[in-house]
């Protein structure tokens, strides 16, 4: 606990672009609430169409990937075992990529029905879900891209763990990569009820 | 064992998960979205104080940086809104 403070810049650091990407998708909310008051018969028409059981699966993969992701660092912070973090690394990089392939899936099943942005059948539909859809896109890949970062940093780091370069000194590295993940899924906690439970 | 509070913290998230997605198949009208976001806004404040360590965090600093996130981005929704609604 000492030497919590150790690397306090780099905490600072970290939370400051953390800040910066609760604004970034800040933007995004604030689009969607907007459309969502304007069109909120069109969005709940819509949101029906999405599979709830996909992304109720996706919420407690990524809820599970942030439990091994704290792991990980309390593994190496106050236990000293690098070989367990590296494990615990590992299964949050294996839930990430969980979480891809059930997204995967889902945005298939969207593209076979015609639903994409700018496609002919969704342009059809009532300007409120053609807005519904774009921001789902949008938001949900925005969302999906900042897992792809994440478990490319959570590689990185168990590659460092793995050579001694982050050690219980050394290890504010380790900690923002944890942080930068758990605000990935504090984006999606907020995510899957605004898309998949308003209908 | 020494893993067990962020475990209790995991299950905390799960049970709160399945509550938001049973709440939502009932039918609570216009309500609904409070009670989703409600339950949404007590899991991400668990996330940010026992995974992310803002309970044990002693910067003042660092402790409030959320918070004010938070406020920023109310002020710009509700500011956004005043316009939008009474046009």
């Amino acid at each position: 606990m000492e030497n919590r403070d150790h690397g306090v810049g780099a905490r600072v650091g970290m939370w400051l672009f953390l800040l910066s990407e609760i604004l970034l998708f800040g933007g995004l909310f604030l689009l969607y609430s907007v459309y969502r008051a304007k069109h909120p018969g069109d969005f709940h028409a819509a949101s029906t169409e999405l599979s709830r059981f996909d992304g109720t699966l996706n919420t407690a993969i990524l809820l599970t990937s942030s439990l091994t992701a704290v792991a990980a660092v309390f593994s190496l912070q106050e236990l000293n075992k690098p070989k367990r973090t590296i494990f615990f690394l590992g299964a949050t990089i294996a839930f990430g990529l969980a979480f891809l392939v059930v997204k995967a899936f889902e945005w298939t099943a969207k593209f076979e029905h015609g639903l994409y942005p700018n496609a002919a059948v969704l342009m059809k539909r009532p300007p409120g879900e053609i807005l519904y859809f774009g921001l789902y896109f949008t938001m949900t890949g925005l969302h999906a891209l900042h897992v792809i970062i994440g478990m490319t940093v959570l590689s990185v780091i168990l590659a460092f763990v793995a050579r001694g370069k982050a050690t219980q000194e050394r290890s504010a590295a380790l900690e923002n990569a944890g942080l930068y993940w758990h605000l990935v899924d504090v984006i999606w906690i907020f995510l899957f009820p605004l898309f998949y439970l308003i209908s | 064992m020494a893993y067990a509070r962020y475990v209790y913290i995991w299950v905390a998230l799960i049970v709160l998960t399945a509550i938001t997605v049973t709440t939502a198949s009932l039918n609570f009208g216009r309500a609904g979205i409070l009670v989703v976001l409600a339950i949404a806004a007590i899991k991400s404040t668990l996330v940010l104080l026992y995974f992310m360590h803002l309970s044990s965090e002693k910067r003042l600093l660092l402790k409030l940086l959320v918070p004010i996130a938070i406020c920023t981005l109310a002020i710009f929704i509700g500011l956004t809104f005043t316009d939008v609604m009474y046009r």
